[in-house]
């Protein structure tokens, strides 16, 4: 063993890079470990992107998605989602500059356009179950319910988060552990407009199409 | 010790940005929110015109898709190319490369299976 | 009331099943009421069921899986007496039960041994070499143990109350679908691996998240040691692959539960698509059980031949290849299926390239070894059997790789011997080299040497004994999970291999008897200074057990093998360091929600396997209240003065610097 290696030249190589200060703070870390849950999630959607995309032909004899969709309603829903991410963006900045009052407010406004959008999605669910349209008609069907559903059903615990939330502020205020706890809460919002844009542009217009 | 923003920090948790000034921060999300509105629009006009090249309307859609997930992660996410969000863009990277493999390996898998074996109730249907 | 559960569902004209499920009752039962007039079970409360303490986690873990190595090997040994004594008969097994017993074992030793044994090994033992005092996500950690640990309780009821599965460990459509399963058997699996796949996501994330952002001053990636990048690499594949199982399952639930129609024969159902995404979950399963079984290795070879480790950044390239390739490969699973020759020419090809890492590694290990002072000791013994049987395993696997090869080879008793050599030669033999290097330092003993080395040679000849006549029977036409035959030529083979199941139940006998043993030895077999092995990275350089903050001072490291520069630094001074400045700890609390939590999903779990809705609700809302409790906490942390770091750490420098001593005046 050389001199240098026993004495700790670290960098035999000389890449130099950055020097490693130790571990990363809280925020960093929680932060990071909910954004590799959220691309996991992703991973979780493309499967069933996946099984849309293979079953989206076999309609079994019965009604194709062209007949099915609305989209005015999906139009609506998207409003409603893309505006409540926005609303949580500045819900975000009220809360970095300690800001209470337009912090619940946007996340109440938040939560009033989840909501609208949950609403419309289950309008249009019973409409079409009501249609015999329902996702035991075919394979078609069956993953177009699962895949969009599963949306849904994430924006419903979103939503419950989100109450959460703002219980946690208005009882304990803008604890660091709160603050983080927003941080992914923000993170998971916009990731479910990301997935919705993905949906409305494969699902509903692209099928709409054909 | 554990939650301050360091000014040049090393490293940024995904979602935080570097920008503390809450004008500039507002600036952010409205232009991200009016590009996307504008984006979200362009996708419905084109997949309900005529005055597209109709065969060209799927890759339209999905690229207008993608730059509105890119607008989402820049302007409500705050992805960008500096060295503090490496470790960040890295995951996401890693992350998009596995969801092309599984779904285009399996879009791949699945359409040369189906031609090759199809399911029974199909081969039936083709035996009428 | 009670959904589909009635008296029926308890097999009391199965004699087996319930004659064993009365006895492992029995003994549960002794188990918690001696627990309980003895008093342990504030202690047991206190110190593990809820201890988010990465060490004490890691430990349960272990003994989650050892556990249900004896639950598994049990099926083991039923199948090959069956194939045994089944030549022109129906044997002692009628099929529904065998094809039970087939099912629960590679359900149970995959899910429930291969994988809790490695998440254990890792969690033990990760945030030690990197320096730090826990995972980044303490609380969590627990959650999803707990949560695996719900995931075997299901499977196990199982056994007594309703059935098992009989589609194999993974179930095929259109055999798993409503129509041709009605029974309860595959929703127990599934519930099963949808609870506990969730539990192994959680892992994954936490350890992806220590080893990126909780690493100690001065140790930058390519200081870590080998172990913490195959970690790396083995949980980046459970974050991608474990929600493709995630969401395969939940499909195949929809169509039982719902009447849907992904993989139905009817309504348009693609039967295919099942295993298209089953086994694009399954193949980087395999690689996640043995990328931290290679790491293990990389610790156990370098210091067992007092060298660094030879190649460590071909290493890293050989494991991150091994870890993006293993995703471009599983359509080898299923080759016989008719994609076609482009196909299968370009996964076929696919296939074999991943072998070329894997021999990088190999040839690593060697060129480690050579040059070195080999110590055989019982980890090292491990290895050796592990390179030589893996290599065998790996070239049966590159013959199956060649698609016209799998089209006769494809679900033969070859392929079963192919898997088997790997995970048995790869996995296991590594997480047993693991258990044995790394149990003096979760315990502060070491395992009796005698029986460590007895319970070596008979999992290694009985392996040889067991499986090489399968490879021999596979070409010979015999297909696997055949209940009974009648084919001549078969029967000696499957004659020897059920000899050689009863020597690896001598083996297993002698793991046992060596645990017993060291337990009652443990003051000869005593770890007084924490390093029994002279061990490189720096685990080695806190006490056995380390305290519940792991180094009092954070280390400060400078190049590889951390602690190895350390020790030589130490030498040189004769002394040990001069005495640290101690500081106040800040350690996370101790939290129930982890069992809580766990204790819903299983109430949870058994009510939507026999479809008792209401308290499926019950435990919804009681999981979400769990949750909401969990959040509201003010104080997640408790503090441990710097006085009592510093009693705690003086124990241990005095035992240092005692041995140092002793072995300075011997030289």
């Amino acid at each position: 063993m050389t001199d240098a290696m026993l004495h700790g030249h670290g960098d035999p190589y000389l890449l130099g890079g950055r020097p490693h200060e130790g571990p990363a703070s809280k925020r960093i870390t929680t932060g990071y470990g909910f954004w590799i849950f959220l691309l996991s999630d992703i991973v979780m959607f493309s499967c069933f992107f996946a099984a849309y995309a293979v079953l989206s032909g076999q309609t079994a004899g019965g009604p194709k998605g062209a007949e099915l969709f609305d989209l005015r309603s999906v139009a609506a829903e998207t409003a409603f989602l893309l505006l409540s991410s926005f609303t949580c963006g500045l819900a975000m900045i009220a809360a970095d500059v300690r800001n209470a009052f337009w912090y619940q407010i946007g996340m109440a406004v938040t939560c009033l356009l989840g909501l609208g959008f949950l609403a419309l999605e289950f309008r249009e669910f019973a409409e079409l179950v009501g249609r015999g349209a329902g996702p035991t008609r075919s394979a078609f069907l069956s993953s177009f319910f699962t895949l969009v559903g599963c949306h849904g059903a994430h924006v419903s615990a979103g939503i419950l988060w989100l109450l959460t939330m703002m219980a946690q502020v208005f009882a304990k205020g803008f604890r660091a552990d709160i603050m983080r706890r927003l941080l992914c809460f923000a993170l998971f919002w916009h990731a479910l407009d990301i997935i919705w844009v993905a949906i409305f542009s494969v699902v509903y217009l692209l099928g709409s199409g054909t | 010790m554990s939650d301050q923003h360091l000014h040049h920090p090393l490293d940024l948790a995904p979602g935080d940005e570097e920008e503390v000034r809450v004008g500039p921060r507002l600036l952010g999300y409205c232009v991200g929110f009016a590009l996307a509105i504008l984006l979200t629009l362009t996708s419905f006009f084109v997949a309900g015109t005529s005055l597209v090249w109709q065969p060209s309307i799927p890759v339209a859609l999905i690229v207008l898709a993608i730059a509105q997930m890119g607008v989402h992660l820049v302007f409500f996410i705050h992805i960008t190319t500096d060295p503090d969000n490496t470790n960040n863009i890295l995951a996401l990277a890693f992350g998009l490369l596995i969801v092309f493999l599984v779904v285009g390996g399996s879009l791949w898998i699945m359409a040369h299976l189906n031609e090759n074996m199809p399911p029974m109730d199909q081969i039936m249907r083709m035996q009428r | 009331m009670l959904g589909k559960l009635t008296w029926a569902a308890i097999p009391f004209d199965q004699p087996i099943p319930l004659i064993t499920g009365a006895a492992v009752l029995v003994i549960i039962l002794a188990v918690i009421a001696w627990v309980v007039i003895a008093g342990h079970l504030p202690y047991l409360w206190r110190e593990w069921i809820t201890s988010v303490d990465h060490k004490r986690i890691g430990v349960m873990y272990t003994l989650l899986a050892l556990v249900m190595l004896l639950r598994g090997f049990s099926d083991a040994i039923m199948m090959r007496a069956q194939q045994a004594i089944a030549f022109h008969s129906q044997g002692y097994l009628p099929p529904e039960h065998y094809n039970q017993i087939f099912s629960a074992h590679g359900t149970i030793m995959i899910f429930f041994v291969a994988m809790p044994f490695v998440i254990g090994l890792m969690n033990l033992v990760v945030p030690l070499q990197l320096g730090v005092r826990d995972v980044a996500f303490p609380t969590l950690n627990s959650v999803g143990f707990w949560l695996t640990a719900t995931g075997a309780l299901l499977v196990n009821v199982s056994l007594v109350v309703g059935e098992f599965a009989r589609t194999g460990w993974l179930p095929y459509p259109p055999l798993s679908e409503l129509s041709y399963s009605p029974g309860v058997g595959v929703d127990y699996y599934l519930w099963s691996l949808e609870i506990s796949g969730v539990g192994t996501l959680v892992a994954g994330i936490n350890l992806v998240t220590t080893v990126l952002k909780l690493r100690t001053k001065g140790m930058t990636y390519l200081r870590m040691p080998m172990f913490c990048w195959t970690t790396l690499a083995s949980n980046l594949l459970i974050i991608a692959a474990f929600p493709i199982l995630t969401a395969t399952l939940a499909m195949l639930i929809l169509d039982r539960y719902f009447g849907f129609h992904f993989f139905t024969n009817e309504a348009g159902g693609n039967v295919m698509m099942f295993m298209n995404l089953i086994w694009a979950w399954g193949h980087p399963e395999v690689y996640i059980l043995v990328l931290p079984a290679f790491g293990i290795f990389s610790e156990v070879v370098p210091t067992f031949s007092g060298k660094p480790l030879f190649g460590y950044r071909s290493m890293v390239l050989a494991t991150m290849a091994i870890c993006i390739i293993s995703f471009t490969v599983w359509l080898h699973h299923f080759f016989t299926m008719g994609a076609g020759p482009e196909v299968n020419a370009i996964f076929g090809i696919a296939s074999m390239i991943i072998a070329v890492p894997t021999g990088v590694k190999i040839y690593n290990w060697l060129f480690t070894m050579y040059g070195g002072r080999v110590r055989f000791a019982t980890p090292m013994m491990w290895s050796i059997g592990f390179m030589i049987t893996f290599i065998i395993g790996g070239l049966t696997g590159v013959l199956v790789a060649v698609p016209p090869a799998d089209f006769l080879l494809h679900n033969s008793l070859f392929l079963v011997a192919h898997f088997h050599n790997v995970i048995i030669g790869g996995v296991l033999f590594g997480a047993f080299a693991g258990y044995t290097y790394w149990f003096p330092k979760a315990f502060g003993f070491r395992l009796h040497e005698g029986w460590g080395k007895a319970a070596f040679w008979l999992w290694l000849t009985g392996f040889y004994v067991s499986f090489m006549p399968l490879y021999a029977v596979g070409f010979l036409g015999m297909t696997r999970r055949m209940q009974h035959y009648d084919v001549p030529e078969w029967r000696p083979w499957l004659m020897i291999a059920g000899i050689g199941a009863l020597m690896i139940l001598a083996a297993i006998i002698c793991q046992v008897m060596q645990l017993v043993t060291s337990i009652r030895d443990r003051e000869s077999l005593r770890d007084a200074t924490g390093d029994p092995w002279d061990g490189r990275s720096l685990e080695w350089a806190t006490a056995s057990p380390p305290p519940v903050f792991n180094f009092a001072i954070p280390p400060d490291v400078t190049g590889e093998d951390a602690y190895w520069r350390m020790k030589a630094d130490a030498r040189e001074q004769v002394l040990a360091p001069a005495e640290p400045q101690y500081r106040d700890i800040e350690m996370p609390r101790n939290s129930p929600t982890g069992f809580v939590c766990a204790f819903f999903a299983t109430v949870m779990g058994f009510a939507l396997i026999w479809h008792i809705w209401w308290m499926v609700a019950l435990g919804g809302i009681g999981a979400f209240a769990t949750f909401v409790v969990f959040a509201w906490r003010d104080h997640d942390e408790y503090v441990i003065p710097a006085a009592e770091v510093a009693r705690i750490d003086g124990i241990n420098r005095e035992a240092r610097r005692a041995s140092l001593n002793l072995a300075g005046s011997r030289s």
